[in-house]
């Protein structure tokens, strides 16, 4: 202390002209930053009276337009290819139309059924079930539903697929009845005499956009139309939307009035045969349904009531109405219960009833190794969990990657930021090269060294470090995952690091030991804290990155090195169960956000540095 | 202090050469012995290998050859970290991640002084660049001016014998460099500390040091106090690099007495002192400050030779009158005359004669 103790003193008095003082004063003033123009009163005018802002808003007007037109390829390209798919996703977790489309009558009808009685649903639901499976089974869509519902309850695709099998001969007592009371009964032109007419057309209206919703068809809006407008004008129209294919006829209003259940049945049949037969109801007798339905309408009806009838081919409904008086109602859940006993049980029934809401927390549910029971969500049975499993492999691989990408990746980041150009350049090739060759072949060749037989266990059985019989298992585990994805993901973390190494000029670690701090110290102290920002750029690409990697822990990974994705991506090729794919995608998502916002909150945003 | 043995010299570098491709010298043979207390300023080119030389004795860069000795000792084998040099970098280094007062302390955090004793050096060395309120900003919450006055702290802070400056001002304004010119060399003068100050700025040299070693080339090409330097300098490289200069070629025609006789290219002659020729028939570079060239031929000696010059420019530069002549050919002769209320304003066109007194007028190598 002895020199600047002896002149601490002296300083302060020491002279100073008096541009020093001045120049210190500006330099403090400088640095205090705040200006005097703000503290004015009022708005600033322009020169011609004008708020200041308001007249430089309008300056920068036309300016921001061009900019904006400039980017707007840039923005509907990313708005059409990357927002539009993860909406796409995030709907598809929780939709749920599939059972409210499929069976319509079936949701309604088990609205006011209390499956938690024990008891089964009444006598409607049935009835309600068989009208809306007959016309899933004609339009093949039933195996679809069963399918879905498979995933809440096994069992239920079978179920689906052999009663929509057994669907066309319930109540054929009944329709051969009526055929053998009359042989119009199977003519279509007869149908088509006692149904057509007007003021039906709401009930034709009302078939249509059911199948629609059923068959899942395309609707086109009014930019299609537009568009098909366009085309139509070269010559090329558009084929007709099923919302405007012309069925060939038109319902009675008086008929559907006084046979609502035969009406919609025939309306139904009406809209199939043009929108998927491309024929009209001309060309075919009805289905068994249809008749089933007459076979209802007319039982509900009283004799005095059907003599009121006065519309076309009254007659025929008279006779057939006393005729189908000798046999006895179709019994609907017989039937079913005859096509599979299952239908006896409440179990189906529940499911139906769970799932028939338009949304669903369902999938979710799965996603987290849950399910609904009666008394609401709840953890599966241990040996049945495999996503919370997956989740935590997915998270704790990951950060394992990131690390071993740091250890690796910082060392040559360093050497590239300091090596000569000439040897840095060469070192550079050899970081990128992995960038120039398939991720595949990467991959494989992983695989081609560490498998048993590989070359890193001939190698060490040749050292003698492992015995012939004891080859170490690299692959097929997680070990294989970390390794292969460490060396393939490691150019994300060195290029950051790099970036930022390079502005960290030579001279602070000079300055830290010309201070007397030792080689270690400066870089604990000097150097590694400025490349904390490159470290937080490489840790985020890094992690997001591999969090959601696919193609190399599914061939290296083998059953206990892979991931979440691999599970997304069979779910979407290989179960099709879309819907917990896109749960596991949506949960995938949210993680990656919960730690990217805990990372703003702990490191800072500011902090990460991808280059300069 | 012109002269200083080796022997008793604070620093001293020994025929010390640098190579960094092995195929180059940097640094060639150089020389250099300072005492204690003494400010040295390198001054020279870019390039010329000031910079190398200061990172040598500072220990990041080894001596190819030669040995450098601090305080008697020979350093070439001891890590910069335990030389104890205080040190100012161009770009101040100041450390982007800790505040003022960190950076102060990291010299001493690394001493394990006690934080008491820390504080209390740290707050000194604020109140001597009279930065004693910005311990707690960032350096790029500061101007440069200020960053400057920090990083001249945070070397200073553990009381090092030594201080290495490479060009500290080179980033600073005009007004600001000459205000820190003069505080630089107060606190060291007030300190005591032994100065190794490297510029290419030849003002910055003059003004602050003790003295001045002019390096080109890898060599110093003389080494001596400022108004020597200026006054008599030893080659051609040394009067043109230090100052304005105009210079004449031409050749001995003979040496008499202490002066030489100049026969210049276009057949006139002129009187010089001979500094670094010696026979009749050498080639010459003969150098003039355009301050000591006499337009009032009263006042030059009896006999001397004079020469004629036509007027090409004059220039009003307040203080002084920069005037541009036409003399033995050349177009850029300049000479300075003092503004004062006799002198003569000369006018483009005006033809004239101009001499100066031999002893201002020197023969250089050509
Ligand atoms: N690290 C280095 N590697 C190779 N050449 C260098 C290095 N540093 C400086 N040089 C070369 O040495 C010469 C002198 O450089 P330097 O000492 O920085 O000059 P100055 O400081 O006088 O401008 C220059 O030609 C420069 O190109
Ligand atoms: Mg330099």
């Amino acid at each position: 202390m002895s020199r600047l103790s002896s002149s601490g003193p002296q300083t302060a008095d020491a002279p100073t002209p008096e541009d020093a003082f001045h120049e210190t004063a500006t330099l403090d003033d400088r640095a205090r930053g705040p200006q005097r123009g703000t503290e004015a009163d009022g708005p600033m005018l322009a020169a011609d009276g004008t708020p200041l802002k308001k007249s430089l808003a309008r300056a920068l007007r036309a300016q921001k337009l061009r900019a904006l037109a400039l980017i707007a390829p840039l923005l509907i390209f990313v708005l059409v290819t990357f927002i539009a798919p993860i909406a796409d996703m995030l709907f598809r977790s929780v939709e749920n139309q599939i059972v409210r489309d499929t069976l319509p009558r079936t949701s309604a009808a088990l609205a006011t059924w209390d499956a938690e009685s024990g008891d089964l649903p009444p006598d409607s639901a049935f009835e309600a079930l068989y009208s809306d499976l007959f016309l899933a089974a004609e339009a093949r869509r039933h195996t679809r539903l069963g399918q879905r519902l498979n995933y809440e309850n096994t069992g239920m695709s079978s179920l689906f697929r052999g009663t929509g099998r057994d669907v066309d001969d319930f109540g054929e007592a009944n329709v051969e009845m009526l055929e053998d009371l009359d042989d119009r009964w199977e003519e279509a032109e007869f149908w088509i005499s006692m149904t057509s007419g007007t003021g039906g057309a709401a009930v034709l209206d009302a078939a249509r956009e059911r199948f629609i919703r059923l068959d899942d068809l395309s609707t086109r809006g009014p930019l299609g139309d537009a568009w098909c407008g366009v085309k139509g004008v070269f010559g090329a129209p558009c084929a007709v939307s099923a919302e405007d294919v012309d069925l060939g006829f038109t319902l009675s209003g008086d008929f559907a009035e006084t046979f609502p259940r035969t009406a919609e049945a025939y309306a139904e049949f009406a809209v199939f045969m043009a929108i998927e037969e491309e024929e009209t109801v001309a060309d075919d007798e009805p289905w068994e349904a249809v008749y089933v339905a007459l076979d209802r309408d007319l039982r509900a009806l009283s004799p005095e009531e059907l003599a009121a009838y006065d519309g076309p081919e009254a007659e025929a409904l008279r006779a057939a109405q006393a005729a189908l008086a000798d046999v006895p109602p179709v019994d609907f859940r017989a039937a079913f219960v005859a096509s599979d006993e299952d239908w006896g049980t409440v179990e189906p029934w529940r499911t139906i009833r769970t799932y028939a809401p338009p949304y669903t927390t369902g999938y979710f549910l799965n996603a987290v190794d849950m399910q609904k029971t009666p008394d609401g969500p709840a953890l599966r049975d241990e040996d049945e969990r495999i996503y919370g499993l997956l989740f935590q492999r997915t998270l704790f691989m990951s950060l394992m990657i990131t690390f071993s990408c740091i250890l690796l990746g910082y060392p040559v980041a360093w050497l590239l930021a300091n090596l000569p150009m000439r040897t840095a350049n060469l070192l550079m090739i050899l970081v990128l090269l992995p960038f120039w060759t398939s991720l595949l072949v990467r991959t494989s060749a992983w695989k081609v060294m560490l498998q048993q037989q590989g070359v890193i266990n001939d190698v060490l059985v040749w050292l003698g470090l492992v015995a012939d019989d004891g080859r170490l298992i690299m692959i097929n585990n997680q070990f294989g995952t970390i390794v292969a994805m460490t060396h393939i993901l490691l150019p994300f973390m060195i290029l950051p690091l790099y970036s930022v190494m390079q502005t960290i000029p030579p001279s602070y670690m000079r300055a830290a030991k010309s201070l007397g701090a030792t080689p270690l110290t400066a870089f604990r102290r000097v150097y590694f804290p400025q490349t904390v920002p490159g470290i937080g750029a490489g840790s985020i690409l890094v992690f997001i990155l591999a969090i959601g990697y696919y193609i190399t822990p599914e061939i290296v990974g083998g059953t206990t090195g892979t991931f979440i994705s691999n599970r997304i991506a069979y779910h979407i090729s290989s179960s099709l169960n879309w819907g917990l794919a896109a749960a596991l995608g949506s949960i995938l998502l949210v993680v990656v956000l919960v730690l990217y916002w805990a990372y703003d909150k702990i490191v800072g945003i500011d902090n990460v540095k991808l280059g300069g | 202090m012109a002269e200083t043995d080796t022997q008793e010299a604070f620093v001293a570098f020994e025929r010390v050469q640098k190579s960094y491709d092995g195929e180059t010298l940097v640094v060639k043979d150089l020389n250099l012995a300072m005492p204690r207390g003494e400010f040295l300023t390198m001054l020279g080119p870019s390039g010329s290998g000031k910079t190398t030389c200061l990172m040598m004795l500072a220990g990041f860069e080894t001596a190819t050859h030669g040995e450098i000795k601090l305080g008697g000792q020979p350093i070439n084998n001891i890590p910069p970290h335990k030389r104890g040099i205080g040190m100012v970098f161009q770009n101040y280094a100041l450390f982007p991640h800790m505040t003022v007062a960190e950076n102060l302390a990291f010299p001493l955090e690394v001493r394990s002084l006690p934080k008491s004793e820390r504080e209390e050096k740290i707050r000194r060395a604020l109140d001597m660049v009279q930065m004693g309120e910005f311990g707690g900003r960032r350096p790029a919450q500061l101007s440069g001016g200020q960053q400057q006055r920090i990083a001249l702290a945070r070397a200073l802070v553990f009381e090092p014998e030594l201080v290495l400056m490479d060009e500290p001002l080179g980033a600073l304004d005009k007004q600001l460099r000459e205000h820190m010119q003069f505080e630089i060399t107060n606190l060291a003068h007030q300190l005591g500390i032994t100065v190794v100050y490297v510029t290419h700025d030849q003002t910055e040299a003059l003004t602050m040091s003790d003295r001045v070693a002019v390096f080109d080339d890898g060599r110093i090409q003389q080494l001596a106090a400022p108004d020597v330097l200026y006054e008599t300098p030893e080659n051609s490289f040394v009067a043109q690099f230090i100052g304005e200069n105009n210079t004449l070629l031409g050749t001995v025609k003979e040496i008499r007495n202490e002066y030489a006789v100049v026969e210049l290219d276009d057949g006139e002659l002129i009187d010089c002192k001979p500094v670094n020729v010696s026979q009749p028939g050498e080639r010459t570079l003969v150098s003039i400050r355009p301050e000591r060239v006499e337009i009032n031929a009263e006042r030059l000696q009896e006999g001397a030779h004079t020469l004629k010059a036509e007027v090409l420019e004059f220039i009003y530069m307040g203080d002084i009158f920069r005037t541009r002549l036409r003399v033995a050919g050349k177009d850029d002769f300049i000479i300075k005359t003092r503004n004062a209320p006799d002198q003569r304003r000369l006018r483009p066109g005006e033809k004239i004669e101009i001499g100066w007194l031999p002893d201002d007028c020197r023969a250089l190598d050509a």
